[in-house]
């Protein structure tokens, strides 16, 4: 159960964008989280939740979109998405592969609300 | 509608601290390990054992990560070598800045390598560099076969695999070729050890390992 400290670091680099946020500033933070990066998203969104419940951030959306596992193989050069734990080509059968994606847990995005509603 | 692009690794702050052990134990020519499993696998028994089977040949120091007590800490004092205890208070694995804090604690200089032992547990420790030069995963015969399935992150980021408890295969219903067969399936360049912190079985190979990679 890592979450809550993934939660916290999402926030620290929130602040760093919005330092002194008023409530209704924030509308949403986009992270991209990979099916490989041991997160459980329902939980993340809770922890972001309960940091955020006392603050002026309450409300600010987590908006979360998870990415599947792809895997490039060195021997055939295809790129295939894998759902299952077996690291293996699925179109050679080779067990060389890279990861090219799936291992991610960043913030792509903050989105701020319009000033007009801001001022509503 | 106002957007900003952020674009960044969400646990930057770690892989930075991370980056900066890794220079310091380069500098200090350490080979560093940080040892990964579930709770009760032999983490602990493991460097008990290294340590009694290599003290004629290298030192070693060890930095020990728990939820609660300082018990693996002791055990690995008495043995003669340095040792620091990080307690987490509840936290489920160890990060950078911990290891840094901890490293700073040891008062000698006098050793060429460094186990890290993190908190027990197979997926929380896969996302948090320490700065080592390698992760070695355990595994004991008594968790089962399935376990790499199960934890495909901590295998595919692991360097080495070891199979501890294996002479309580006869009584545990666990086959260590499937274990070995399932770990290399996520991660086909693991190198596997099978060893008993019991009876010895496998220790020297292990150690002859960590010696062949120690930079003198």
């Amino acid at each position: 159960m890592h979450e809550l400290s993934v939660a916290q670091e999402i926030l620290g680099i929130v602040h760093q964008y919005v330092p002194d946020p008023k409530p209704n500033t924030v509308k949403s933070v986009k992270v991209s989280v990979g099916k490989l990066s041991n997160i459980l998203v329902d939980s993340l969104t809770f922890c972001f939740e309960a940091i955020t419940g006392d603050t002026p951030l309450n409300g600010t959306k987590l908006e979360i979109i998870e990415l599947p596992v792809k895997i490039q193989c060195s021997n055939c050069n295809k790129v295939s998405e894998i759902d299952d734990p077996v690291f293996a080509c699925p179109n050679c059968g080779d067990n060389k592969i890279n990861i090219i994606s799936g291992t991610e847990l960043k913030v792509d995005e903050i989105e701020l609300f319009d000033e007009i509603k801001e001022q509503q | 509608m106002s957007v900003i692009t952020v674009e960044r690794k969400v646990l930057e702050k770690n892989d930075a601290i991370a980056q900066q052990n890794r220079e310091v134990f380069k500098k200090k020519n350490l080979f560093t390990m940080n040892l990964v499993s579930s709770p009760g696998s032999g983490k602990t028994s493991l460097i008990e054992r290294t340590i009694h089977h290599t003290k004629n040949k290298f030192d070693i120091a060890v930095i020990e990560g728990d939820v609660q007590t300082s018990l693996d800490a002791e055990r690995v004092a008495a043995y003669g070598v340095p040792v620091v205890q990080i307690i987490t208070q509840g936290a489920c694995h160890l990060e950078a800045g911990l290891v840094r804090d901890a490293f700073g604690q040891i008062e000698t200089n006098n050793f060429e390598v460094l186990f890290i032992e993190n908190v027990g547990n197979l997926v929380c420790p896969a996302g948090y560099d320490l700065g080592e030069d390698l992760k070695v995963v355990i595994v004991s015969t008594t968790e089962g076969d399935d376990k790499p399935l199960k934890y495909p992150a901590m295998f595919r980021n692991a360097s080495a695999l070891i199979i501890n408890k294996i002479d309580l295969v006869p009584y545990v219903n666990c086959s260590t070729a499937l274990i070995e067969k399932n770990a290399l399936s996520i991660n086909p360049s693991l190198k596997i050890f099978k060893t008993s912190c019991t009876n010895d079985e496998g220790i020297a190979e292990w150690c002859g390992w960590i010696e062949s990679k120690i930079k003198r």
